[in-house]
């Protein structure tokens, strides 16, 4: 089953300023798209380091947002990209979704 | 203290300028998306803290720090936690944090970095290590980006007008200096200027001609005032 993205990190360092939160929402919004973009877009060539390295950047986001098992599968990705190996694809484009699918709702 | 914060994300650079604002003695003075930007801005300021990213394209922390003179106090701030050990190597690095991070832990690393008195470290030894292992780097200047080459793997540098060509056994270097430049940084026990265009790494050698000398494919004119010292280091039989 799926985790769901929460808010529970941010909530947890803004200490209740709702500025901030609004604030680095707003940039989540705004750089992921993009660093997934690129990440599809290097994976589609088979430019696997560069792909990895897309990956390493995104799981900081997928730990922000509290998805812990997602954040293991991203990990096992980046290190199977390394080897060439994209055996995990599917799993990684489900929480790269499924990220996207939340940020819309926020 | 004054700090910069180095990460090539943006999201990071926020939540690290919002944790360092918990703090009363932090002042950051600058953000910057790459480690060539902070470079700059450290040939002109000093500061007392950096938090640095380790995975940035092109440029890695590690590379960074390798960059400057006299590092200041670094906490690295990573999604992997790989790097502990590399990041003991260095004297300047007091804590290292994984992402996420939390504020607990950010207090904590800011105790050890004000805790750290880099005047009384025993750095004599630990830098006498870094010395050892960046001095086998030399770092060029290619389309304003810090290009690190790994100097036992040059085995040919060319003069060409106003550039060198660096060759090494990986790839090709095209870089804007000089002959004479280089030669000053290059070690004399492996690196010989056989002509006035040619600089060669003298281990890499296939074989020698009357006036010239073949490296890898490359044939290399020697010149004849130059073929006395040439002759001198090899262990001729």
């Amino acid at each position: 089953m799926i985790e769901k993205p929460n808010l529970s990190y941010i909530h947890s360092l803004s200490g209740g300023d709702k500025t901030f939160e609004k604030k680095l929402i707003t940039i989540l919004k705004t750089e992921f798209p993009v660093e997934k973009k690129l990440y599809e877009k290097n994976i589609k060539s088979n430019n696997f380091i560069e792909s990895a390295e897309n990956v390493h950047k995104l799981k900081h986001k997928i730990s922000i947002l509290g998805l812990i098992k997602s954040y293991e599968i991203a990990s096992e990705f980046e290190n199977n990209l390394k080897e060439s190996n994209i055996s995990l694809k599917d799993d990684f484009d489900d929480i790269m979704q499924n990220i996207t699918n939340y940020l819309n709702t926020l | 203290m004054n700090c910069i914060i180095i990460d090539d994300e943006l999201t990071a650079r926020e939540i690290i300028s919002h944790l360092c604002s918990q703090i009363p003695s932090l002042n950051v003075v600058a953000e910057f998306p790459n480690a060539i930007q902070a470079i700059k801005y450290l040939n002109q300021n000093s500061v007392d803290l950096i938090f640095l990213d380790i995975h940035m394209p092109d440029f890695t922390g590690f590379d960074f720090i390798q960059t400057l003179s006299n590092p200041p106090k670094t906490i690295l701030t990573t999604s992997d936690s790989n790097f502990a050990i590399e990041a003991f190597e260095y004297d300047c690095i007091v804590d290292y944090l994984v992402k996420p991070i939390l504020l607990p832990r950010f207090e904590k690393a800011i105790q050890k970095a004000e805790k750290t008195d880099f005047g009384n470290t025993n750095s004599s030894s630990n830098s006498d290590k870094k010395l050892a292992s960046s001095g086998n780097d030399l770092y060029v200047n290619i389309d304003r980006r810090l290009i690190k080459i790994d100097i036992p793997s040059i085995y040919l540098v060319e003069a060409k007008g106003d550039y060198i060509l660096i060759k090494t056994e990986d790839k090709n270097h095209t870089v804007h200096s000089t002959l004479k430049k280089i030669e000053e940084k290059l070690p004399t026990n492996l690196f010989l200027k056989v002509h006035r265009s040619f600089i060669i790494n003298i281990k890499k050698i296939v074989d020698i001609e009357d006036n010239s000398v073949l490296i890898k494919k490359d044939v290399i004119p020697v010149s004849r005032s130059n073929r006395p010292e040439l002759m001198k280091r090899l262990n001729l039989l």
